[in-house]
This record gives structure tokens, sequence and C-alpha cells, in this order.
């Protein structure tokens, strides 16, 4: 009898320790280069640990609704979540995250880029590791720079990109001077318009979480941006976002492009990329007299839900998906322009890595940017392209949508600031900040 | 002459109707299209119609990447199962609200209506929530009914229409020849009902076989269908037309086939009722 129940109990905890050791995850993910290319190499990450691995991948603005969804309701769909240095504080905050404060040794969670890793932390606890980082910087055709005769220098004003634009300009070969956002949305041309607010100045609150489109800074901003546009930018610019621009760009349609770093491994791509050997790269500007620039911070990066029953497995992945060691494995197979970028110090001092031609750049514009301390008068919030508050999404894509309608010429400039004020003050009435 | 004039009148209308069937088609051609060409050339400008090297390389990639017999499979369950349960349901609705109507009818039926005027995202979190407790969440037999729910009150307005239109006394000959109810619905109404019931088949087939919201939010991996298969190749950040292109081919095929295999049941239950 005593046998077979420590046979029995053998069983269970065999049983109990299979069921551990090897666990499906289940990963929600977007749709981009990087994150694709490591569902490429899940193989390596089975092999290693026993866990499998089930991907969803989504369009970004799905993805953020359906985990959003899930996670405030406590659904447990997923084991681990793809979100964005929008999401990981004000999640991190309501206690919907794991914190990644037991990482291993070998991890080396201080090789993380300091502001990607402030970026993604709330009160000092990490909540997600960042899977690539990217901040935004000018992309600019070095042949017809060449023949305008300008130079284009590593930290260039606003000032000087209207001039080259003007220089660059050539309607009837269909070149524009220069391409940038101006689709609504709190994340495409909103994102675009406050990094440009934060260079000239402006800022979406004081202090006291008043609405500041009342202040000439942001009548300034968007008024040069819509002058640039008009002028020297593609027709229709009101509806492009960045897939638009990247389009044009990579045709030869355009002079100069303001937008993430990231783009710059498409854009010097020459299987997609017309224009891929004449590609430079400088900071994004700022008005004169302004220290803060256009430059703004993101990272896509990996957390895992509190309510997931897989834990350790999910911090395994996570591990060794944003590990140094990952990254080998990725310029081992792919070269080191395709390696996940702008998440660890290390990958900037590795000696390949310093050949690539945008990758000095992309590092010094991620080091531009302090999500801490975004604009030139002091804010209450954390972020450069948006602000870390959960309203900040509903009302900046109602704002974007008035900006986008200026551009469109459907009203004036004036008009348009009246109606953000209008409607940002409102919103934070109704949420309690005012 | 007069003939000549009609035989000109009909050209005409025949090619109208073509230029309007070609411009409606049209979209869906192009995506056919791009689906065979490299990415670069899915974003030339000018745009390239027929003029390039046609390339199986995206349909090679999805494959590689998706499993897409599973989405495929999910589909098909889902969109077979909620449609085969809301004709269930909704053939006796129809037909008591069509043959003995009470003076409440035509309220029940435009409350019906109503539900699908509220938009879904509105119900998104309670719906979420019965699903988390019931335990229904990323799994078929959830979602097989919240379809069936989403378009019971289409079906049961088309099934009422064509009920309307059959004589009711031929069912109360079948009642004096002593059929029972369920022998009139079986044996009477149902075969009268055929290309009308088939119809609503076909389109609430096609309905939830694109039903795009709830089956993207409520599924992950068991259950999700061709609808997240599509949402896995769009982004917002990387030019990959080529590809969500080749994915909306394969999605769309199936559903396409069955149209067109279908279509003279199709339009004739669409336009003729059940018995003119």
């Amino acid at each position: 009898m005593k046998l077979s129940n420590a046979l029995r109990a053998a069983t269970a905890l065999t049983l109990v320790a299979g069921v551990s050791q090897a666990e499906t995850i289940t990963i929600a993910t977007v749709n981009n280069g990087d994150m694709i290319r490591m569902q490429g190499y899940t193989d390596d990450f089975t092999e290693k640990t026993g866990h499998e691995v089930e991907w969803v991948t989504l369009e970004e603005n799905v993805l953020r609704q359906r985990v959003t969804t899930d996670i405030s309701t406590n659904g447990g769909q997923f084991d681990i979540m793809t979100i964005g240095m929008y999401e990981t504080p004000i999640w991190g905050a309501n206690g919907w995250l794991v914190p990644l404060d037991d990482l291993s040794e070998e991890y080396d969670v201080d090789d993380i880029l300091p502001a990607m890793r402030g970026g993604l932390s709330n009160d000092g606890t990490l909540y997600a590791a960042p899977f690539y980082g990217e901040s935004s910087m000018v992309m600019y055709r070095t042949d017809l720079m060449e023949e305008a005769g300008l130079e284009m220098p590593e930290a260039p004003s606003w000032q000087f990109i209207r001039e080259a634009a003007a220089a660059m300009d050539d309607p009837e070969n269909d070149i524009n001077g220069i391409c940038l956002r101006g689709k609504a949305g709190w994340g495409e041309g909103g994102a675009f318009i406050t990094v440009t607010g934060n260079s000239f100045g402006a800022r979406w609150f004081d202090e006291n979480w008043n609405a500041q489109f009342d202040q000439p800074n942001w009548k300034e901003a968007l008024e040069f941006y819509v002058n640039l546009m008009n002028d020297y930018g593609p027709d229709g610019y009101a509806t492009n976002g960045f897939n638009e621009n990247l389009s044009l760009f990579q045709q030869g349609k355009c002079g100069m492009w303001i937008d993430a770093t990231v783009a710059a491994s498409f854009v010097t791509n020459p299987d997609d990329s017309t224009v891929a050997d004449s590609v430079g790269f400088a900071l994004a500007p700022n008005a004169e007299g302004v220290e803060k620039r256009s430059n703004w911070l993101w990272a896509w990066a990996l957390a895992i839900p509190a309510g997931t029953q897989k834990e350790d497995a999910a911090k395994e992945f996570i591990e060794w998906a944003t590990s140094k060691e990952y990254i080998e494995l990725v310029a081992e197979n792919e070269g080191w322009a395709n390696v996940p970028p702008g998440a660890r110090t290390s990958l900037y001092e590795t000696p390949e890595y310093q050949e690539v031609p945008f990758a000095q750049m992309t590092l010094d514009s991620i080091h531009a940017a302090d999500p801490t301390d975004p604009t030139v008068d002091p804010v209450p919030y954390v972020g450069i392209q948006f602000v870390a508050i959960p309203e900040f999404a509903g009302i900046a894509t109602e704002v974007s949508q008035e900006f986008s309608a200026v551009y469109a010429g459907q009203q004036s400039i004036d008009e348009a600031l009246e109606k953000a004020q209008a409607i940002t003050n409102e919103a934070m009435e109704a949420a309690g900040y005012r | 002459m007069a003939r000549a004039v009609s035989t000109q009148r009909k050209t005409l209308t025949t090619a109208l109707a073509w230029a309007i069937g070609l411009v409606i088609f049209f979209p869906i051609l192009w995506t056919v299209l791009t689906s065979f060409k490299t990415e670069a050339q899915a974003i030339a400008n000018p745009p390239i119609f027929l003029n390039f090297d046609w390339t199986l390389e995206n349909y090679a990639i999805v494959q590689e990447r998706s499993n897409y017999m599973r989405f495929l499979w999910n589909s098909v369950i889902l969109a077979g199962g909620s449609t085969l349960l809301g004709i269930i349901i909704a053939v006796p609705a129809a037909w008591s609200m069509a043959f003995v109507p009470s003076k409440r009818t035509k309220d029940i039926l435009l409350w019906m209506l109503s539900t699908k005027m509220l938009p879904a995202v509105g119900v998104l979190y309670p719906i979420y929530l019965l699903f988390i407790k019931m335990g229904l969440l990323d799994s078929r037999a959830g979602m097989v009914i919240v379809l069936m729910l989403i378009n019971l009150p289409i079906i049961v307005w088309m099934l009422y229409t064509y009920f309307r239109e059959i004589p009711g006394e031929i069912l109360e000959a079948a009642r004096m020849d002593g059929a029972t109810l369920k022998e009139e619905l079986i044996y009477i109404l149902t075969p009268m009902a055929i290309p009308g019931i088939a119809s609503t088949v076909l389109l609430n087939f096609i309905l939830a076989w694109n039903e795009a919201f709830w089956t993207l939010n409520l599924t992950a991996v068991d259950a999700a269908p061709l609808t997240a298969f599509i949402a896995s190749y769009s982004s917002p950040e990387g030019l990959f037309f080529a590809k969500l292109s080749a994915a909306s081919t394969m999605a769309i095929a199936p559903i396409l086939i069955l149209g067109w295999f279908s279509q003279k049941q199709l339009v004739r239950g669409l336009t003729f009722g059940a018995v003119k």
C-alpha cells in the first residue's frame, strides 16, 4: 500500500515537473520586420528551454485594443504582450504587469539604454524589456543636397531644413523638398506635431494640467509646419503617415524625410529602395535658440500580464528575446544591419555594428531624447511624443484630427488651436485633473 | 425600328452593367495582382498593372509564416456553425411572425433590428467579461454563439419576408389535412421557402466569414479565423502590401469560389422571393 502511494506521488511529481518544464506560451505582437524575424528564430528558444511559443500577430492598433481589453479584464489570453512606451508606465502603475526586477545576472539589465529603461519603468521598477527602440531623425538625399550646393549639419535647425527643402524641391521631376507625417491619429501625425511643438518651446500642459494650445509657441510651430509642407511637401500630405512617406522616399520623391530611426534600414535596403546608396542622416531639427530637439523616443517592449499562469516561462522568453545572444544570433545569420536596434548599450560598442551607416545617428538621437524632461518649460508628465496618462490617446487623436483638417485646408490654424484647447481642457476636467 | 432602339438600349445597359461590375471588382483584382508582385513593385508609382515579373514568393512566405489551414478551418466552422444555428432558431421565429402575428410582432421585428444599430465596441467589455466568466474566450463554441447572435436579426428578417409571400391558405390546407405544426414546418413551409432559405444561408455565411470585430477581439490562437490571419499581415510601420495582398487573396478565395458557384441561388433568392 505504502509502495503504491509512493509510486503515485512519484508519478504526480514527475508530471508536475514535466508540466513546469515545458509550457506553451502565447505571445501577442505587432507586425513589423524585427518582430517577424524573431518569430523565425523561435526554434532556437524552444531548443534551449523546451517551451513552445504560439504567436498572435496583429496590426498595431488592433493589437492595442486587443491587449488592453484583455489585461484590463484579467482575461488571461496572453502570457507576453508586446506593448510600447506609452502603455508600460501606466499599466505598471495599475498593477497589471509583472515587475521585471529579478532578471538573471547574465541578462545584464544595466546594459539596457538608460533612456529606454527610464521610459519602460514606473517608480524605478522595470515593467517591460525593450525588444527594439527608436528615436526620430532627418533622412536626406545626399545627391540632391550636393546638387543644391548645401551641406547638412549634424544638428540642423528648422530654418536650415526649410532652406534645404526649398533648394531640393523640384516639382518638374516630381521631387518634393520634404515629406512629413500629417495623418490624424495620436501615434501618427499627432506624434510628429507634438515633437515639432517641443522643438518650438511648446508643451501640452502646464504644471497644473492646463492645456497650452493658446500659447504663441504652438501657433508658431503649427504655422511653420503648415507653410513648410504647403510650399515644399507632397500633395495630400494631410493623409500621409509613416508608410506613405516611406513609399515616397524609397521611390526618390522626397529630398528629406524626418521620421522614425527604424526607417533607416528600409531606405538603405537596395531591394526596396531606389535611393539606397544616397541617404544621409542628421539629428531631428529644432527652432533656432530652443534647446529641445524634435526627436521622439519609442520602444516596442515585451511585458508579462499579471494574471498569467506561466510567469517563469514568459520570463525565460523575455530574457532570450531581448538578450545580447539574440542580437548575435541575428547578426550571424542576417548581418548586423538587421539586428533589433536601440535597446542595448553593448550593441553600439560592437565594432561591426559601428560600421552600419545609421548606427551612430540612431544612438545619438536616442541619447538626445529625455522622456522625463521633454519640453523647455516644466511639465507634469513623462513622455516626449505623448503624455503618459490613460486619457492622452483619446484626446490626442481628436486634437490631431483638428490639425489634419488644417493641413487639408478645411480650417484655419487659429480655429484648430482654439478647438484643441477646448477639447483638451474639457477632457482633463472630466477626468479630474483640473 | 423599335426593335433596333431596344437592341441599342440593351447593349448600352449591358455595357453599363459591365462597367459598374468592373469598378466594384477592381479592388479585388488589384489585390490579386499585387499578391504576385514584389514589395517594391507593389508600391511603384505610377502603378504597374500587368507588366511585371510574376512571383509566387509572397504566397511562399505567407505559407511559411502562418498556419493557413488552421485559420481556414476555423472560418469554416465559425461561419457554418453560426449560420446553421441561426437558421434553426430563425425558421420557427419567422414562421410565427409571418403566419400568427400578434399586436407586437412589428415592434419585435424592429427591436431585433435595433440591436444592429449599436456600435459593436459599445458592448465589447460586457461580452468579454461574460466570455471570461463562462470560459468561452478563444473557443469555437463561443464564437459560433456570438456570430449567430449578431446575424440573427438579419436571418429572421429575411426569412420573415420570404415567408410572408407564401399564401397562408396553403398552410391552412395542410392543417386541414391533419398536418402537425412540425410537419407543416418541415414538409410544407420549408420546401416552398427553399430558395429564400438558401439565399439567407449564403448571405449569412458570407457575413459571418467576413466578420472582423468579434473574431479579432475574442480569439487568440485556437479559434482565430481568417480575419485574424489577414490582420497579422497589416502593418502601419513597414511596407508589406504584397504579402498582405497574398494573405487577403488566400482569405477571400474560398468564399469567392463559393459565391461564384451559388450565384444563381443567391440572385434568385434575393430578387424573386419564395413562390412567385
